[in-house]
């Protein structure tokens, strides 16, 4: 690994590409724990954001009309306003009001906000997105297995989510990229992720123009890693003859 | 014949149903006699499908009453009380409706294990007969996709049979078929009848009721116009309207 660290340092000295984060091993660590940072909130977000949209999905499709209520409007609030402002809310809102409840330190995290906020935000999409999946099984074949005697639940566990999962995957694909990408407003709270973690570095080493290509391959390499995965999975699930 | 086997065991009695503000059911009575095949014929939009509906609880009924094996359809409230309905009726689709994203054999196997509670390895011996039953033990691994309308039409019976249902309903089912794949799975309905299995049909194949029907129902309007043994109904109809409507189809 020297060997390439000292390339680095090497291809400051030739051609003036300052790369610290590689050749520097304070910079390197910096940069590396933002790294790990994105990663961490993308995948708890993920994570969260698929549970809202499963649980809101299915709420929708209840019977009591308060729960559908709330979902609908759960959906119109995180859908129609941007999610910086939803981050801001969130920490600066949300966050001042609980303050004052324990002490002196914050109860709520910055890291935790930016997790609740970011979920919630991709979780209404994610709502929308396993609703349209819902509603594309054909009603014949729900009828079908409740002429089997399926009973409501074992419909929805074994026939409906299934195929609505599998007809949701691609637009699931498009906003859990958007979350992974999203992350990068929590620099706005000061979550130390990727973005966060690079402008501490340029303002220390004045190399803004290399940063600036550091975070673009890393993000590149980031969501390509997700969206291979996905389309794999895709794949791996796809029934032979099944539209999609 | 036994007397078991003459008494009704579907009972339906001036069965009412209406969608909003159409009625699609007019006041509906016949009965189907254990072991007995009655077909249901008529015009699009008569209520035909609506009726088989009705029989296993799918749509409920306004006024009226239904009455299979033990259990008055017409008063079944809870999802439980028609689960149990369901075990003892058991549908066939124009569709098929089959569950894409199992195979064959699992379409067949996933009522008895999951709604049944049987021993998944004998429901799949069971399943594996059915579907040999069917012609398609060979075809046991691949997903409704990957077979013809017949075919899956065919699964779609075993999926039936394999509840060992009292009486088995069929929707028109080899409307959506080409005319060669109809006569594989109206022979397996024929088998089916032949074993004795209740039967009620609601078909547009004309010669396969006759042959097949011990009684064929005339409906029209969401009304029941003529009921006779096939051969009196389809030769001599006593009702203008029923003659009209065979003059057009046979």
């Amino acid at each position: 690994m020297q060997f390439v660290w000292n390339w680095f340092r090497w291809l400051y000295g030739a051609t003036g590409i300052n790369l610290t984060v590689f050749y520097d091993p304070f910079d390197r660590a910096r940069f590396a724990s933002g790294f790990v940072m994105t990663v961490e909130l993308s995948a708890v977000c993920i994570l969260l954001s698929v549970v809202i949209g499963v649980l809101g999905a299915w709420i929708q499709g209840s019977r009591l009309r308060v729960a559908r209520t709330v979902v609908y409007w759960y959906i119109q609030a995180f859908r129609n306003t941007p999610p910086l402002v939803q981050l801001y809310f969130f920490y600066f809102g949300l966050g001042s009001l609980l303050k004052g409840v324990g002490g002196s330190g914050p109860i709520v995290s910055n890291v935790t906000w930016a997790i609740v906020s970011l979920s919630f935000f991709a979780g209404a999409f994610n709502v929308e997105i396993f609703r349209s999946g819902i509603e594309a099984v054909p009603r014949t074949t729900i009828e079908a297995a409740e002429s089997l005697g399926f009973s409501r639940l074992q419909t929805y566990l074994r026939i409906v989510f299934p195929l609505a999962f599998r007809i949701s995957l691609p637009a699931l694909n498009n906003n859990l990229v958007n979350l992974v990408k999203t992350t990068t407003l929590a620099y706005a709270i000061a979550v130390p992720e990727m973005l966060y973690v690079s402008s501490q570095v340029w303002s220390d080493e004045l190399n803004v123009p290399e940063m600036m290509n550091v975070l673009l391959v890393c993000y590149f390499l980031l969501v390509g890693v997700l969206v291979y995965v996905m389309h794999r999975w895709e794949r791996a699930i796809r029934v032979p003859g099944f539209g999609i | 014949m036994p007397e078991a086997s003459t008494r009704p065991i579907v009972v339906v009695d001036d069965v009412h149903q209406s969608f909003g503000e159409v009625e699609v059911l007019k006041g509906v009575s016949f009965t189907v006699a254990k072991g007995g095949v009655v077909c249901i014929i008529g015009p699009s939009g008569s209520g035909k499908s609506t009726l088989l509906r009705c029989i296993n609880g799918l749509v409920p009924i306004q006024r009226g009453s239904i009455r299979v094996a033990s259990f008055d359809v017409h008063a079944l409230r809870t999802d439980k009380e028609k689960i149990a309905l369901r075990k003892e009726v058991s549908m066939v689709f124009q569709q098929y409706n089959l569950f894409p994203h199992k195979t064959a054999l699992q379409n067949v196997m996933m009522a008895p294990i999951h709604v049944l509670r049987e021993k998944p390895d004998e429901v799949r011996a069971r399943a594996i007969a059915l579907l040999t039953k069917v012609g398609l033990a060979a075809k046991q691994d691949a997903y409704p996709g990957e077979l013809s309308g017949g075919q899956q039409q065919r699964v779609a019976i075993a999926r039936s049979l394999a509840m060992r249902p009292e009486v088995m309903l069929f929707d028109e089912v080899t409307a959506a078929l080409d005319p060669e794949t109809v006569k594989e799975v109206l022979n397996t309905i024929r088998g089916l009848a032949q074993e004795g299995m209740t039967c009620i049909l609601v078909t547009h194949e004309m010669r396969f009721a006759r042959e097949i029907a011990d009684e064929v129902h005339f409906t029209d309007g969401g009304r029941i116009v003529e009921s006779a043994p096939p051969a009196e109904l389809f030769d001599h109809p006593k009702v203008d309207r029923t003659r009209a409507f065979l003059s057009q189809v046979l």
